[in-house]
């Protein structure tokens, strides 16, 4: 009788195959990352000097910088961000204490995850109704606003995961020594989240600051100087947008310095949240 | 006295308390507000397209502001087709990248390889569509068109995917454009699922002499199901939305296009593209009808996918 045939040699095969594809595939996707950071730095740095910091946004032809887009990005960021951010901290709080296992913080908590990945462009729609609409023009607290709805969900979602990282422990501690809820929330758990809460700052504050199609119809644009909340005002993302698809070389190569300069801000925000929370994880739960 | 004051502060105490936890409340039921009013603010916008074009206005190719007829089928055929080929690329890769990082990555190299990944996800969608415009076009337009148009258009069927002259922008571009950007939610989702089948049951498997592409295949892959689906979804809900980066490269015709490689649009390329300059009711409410049909479309796609990923989160899921 013939022993059976093995196919061992063939599974080996398959296995160094599926390795190597498997390989092949991460290589591609650092790959890309690599290719979008060198375009950016190749075409962006040569353009960066200190002019784009001085002078507002040229006409076509004259020289000029992106004072007034990057004042303007970063007024309606911190803007969208004091709006949001409380807001969300809290309802993050209340799922995380309060309603922990009502039907309300269930319905909440899957309403929130939706919008978290819902197209920003919809926000935009939906802040031209509210705002642009009843004021009868673009301003740039629409744009703030919608920003702020952007930022949200962000906040809600690693407000409630963070503070469930806290141990259980500490708040019966605290509600045993008599205290009510909202002290040992603020004075306990707040503190003892500190790091975890900042993350979801820095993480939202990256996600809203190259938010481009909701500000299309908010904020609008705005080619001069200027600081009044209540008008149209220039931003980096639009600014970008219009510079980038004009047929205007000087424009599209302001366009590439804007690029480089959301885009290290965004890296160095996210690499940040990120080093913050890896500190934090190894000291989230000593007790449990 | 001291017991007065003392009963005063825990007063106090308590109607803080109550103001405090109201505000919480209150927050919840914003973020509850906020999904109504985006509904509301659509239907309203889009009332008055509704009632021209009622459901005609799905299956209409037409798009004509002049003489003020709007169709969505050209838009939405890009949406769909746009947010296919992202899938058909970033599926495979995101399962490549997860299964190396979980099963054949040295521990030391995970950190910053899935970091590096997960930074795609970080870099904003107008950086994309400039990089996009700027450097994969051309690369598309030079290099991989013509071969495509010249290798691929003679063959029957698969040809008609690729005729007409290369072009640069358009489907084929925005679609490649997409997968790189749902590439990292798609892999951190992998990854994560593939994690958490159980280490038992890749043992026993190694114990019958398996392979780790056999584990990976016949054990993990079927095991994390669900989640892996669930990923794939949320990917697809983030590529249909997705307008920066599209709007660069899609061409932004209203015409639909058997090729691939023709200019076409997406739903969010119209809004973006046309709603600041869009006169007249009719025209704005038919761009308002776009982002509703928009918004049904990703929220029906989301919603599932994270009712697939809560139910693994809830453990019923998992068959052992």
């Amino acid at each position: 009788m013939k022993p059976p045939r093995s196919n061992l040699r063939r599974r080996r095969l398959m296995n160094a195959v599926a390795f190597t594809i498997s390989g092949i595939a991460t290589a591609v996707g650092l790959a890309v990352l690599v290719a979008i950071l060198w375009t950016l730095l190749s075409r962006g740095l040569g353009g960066l000097s200190l002019d784009v910091f001085r002078q507002t946004t040229p006409a076509p032809g004259s020289n000029g910088g992106l004072l007034n887009a990057i004042f303007g990005s970063v007024v309606m960021t911190l803007l969208g961000i004091l709006i949001g951010a409380p807001v969300g901290l809290l309802a993050g709080t209340y799922l995380a204490e309060y309603g922990r296992r009502g039907s309300l913080s269930t319905v909440v908590r899957f309403i929130n995850d939706v919008l978290l990945s819902a197209p920003s462009i919809i926000i935009g729609l939906f802040v031209y109704t509210l705002v642009v609409v009843r004021m009868g023009h673009f301003s740039a607290i629409a744009g703030a606003i919608a920003l702020s709805l952007i930022a949200m969900p962000v906040m809600v979602r690693t407000t409630e995961d963070m503070l469930n990282l806290v141990p259980r422990s500490l708040r019966e501690g605290s509600a045993g020594l008599g205290a009510q809820p909202w002290r040992t929330i603020t004075r306990i758990i707040f503190p003892a989240a500190r790091s975890g809460l900042l993350t979801g700052l820095l993480l939202a504050v990256a996600r809203i600051s190259g938010e481009t199609a909701p500000l299309l119809f908010t904020a609008l644009n705005n080619q001069f100087w200027s600081s009044d909340l209540m008008h149209p005002m220039a931003n980096l993302p639009v600014v970008i947008f219009q510079f980038a698809m004009s047929p205007y070389e000087d424009w599209q190569r302001l366009a590439w310095v804007g690029a480089v300069l959301i885009t290290l801000f965004v890296l160095v925000l996210s690499i940040l949240a990120r080093s913050i929370s890896s500190l934090f994880g190894q000291h989230a739960n000593p007790g449990e | 006295m001291r017991t007065d004051q003392f009963r005063g502060q825990l007063r106090r105490e308590a109607r803080i308390e109550r103001v405090f936890r109201n505000a919480t409340l209150a927050s919840v039921l914003l973020v509850l507000a906020l999904l109504a009013g985006v509904i509301i603010a659509l239907v309203h916008g889009a009332w008055p397209a509704l009632k021209a074009f009622s459901w005609s206005f799905v299956l209409r190719e037409k798009w004509n502001p002049v003489t003020e007829v709007f169709g969505a089928l050209g838009p939405l055929y890009g949406t769909i087709v746009t947010s296919l080929i992202a899938l058909l690329l970033a599926v495979p890769l995101s399962f490549g990248i997860a299964m190396f990082l979980t099963e054949i990555c040295p521990r030391w190299l995970r950190g910053p390889i899935s970091t590096g990944i997960e930074l795609l996800a970080s870099i904003p969608s107008i950086v994309y569509g400039i990089w996009g415009l700027f450097v994969l076009a051309p690369i598309l337009q030079h290099q991989v068109q013509p071969w495509l148009i010249e290798h691929v258009g003679p063959m029957p069927v698969v040809g008609n995917l690729f005729q007409g002259p290369p072009f640069g922008i358009g489907l084929l571009t925005a679609g490649l454009v997409l997968a790189i950007m749902v590439l990292p939610f798609i892999s951190s989702v992998m990854r994560e699922v593939f994690r958490m089948a159980p280490v038992s049951l890749k043992e026993a498997a190694y114990g019958l002499g398996a392979t780790q592409w056999n584990i990976v295949w016949h054990v993990v892959l079927p095991w994390s199901r669900a989640g892996v689906i669930g990923g794939i979804m949320l990917g697809l809900g983030r590529a249909l939305g997705e307008t920066m980066a599209v709007t660069f490269v899609i061409g932004n015709a209203h015409r639909i296009n058997a090729s691939l490689l023709a200019p076409a649009t997406t739903i969010s390329a119209v809004i973006a593209n046309e709603f600041s300059e869009a006169v007249g009711d009719l025209y704005t409410s038919a761009l308002f009808y776009l982002g509703l049909l928009l918004f049904v479309l990703t929220f029906g796609v989301i919603a599932a996918a994270r009712l697939l990923l809560l139910r693994l989160e809830s453990g019923a899921g998992r068959r052992v």
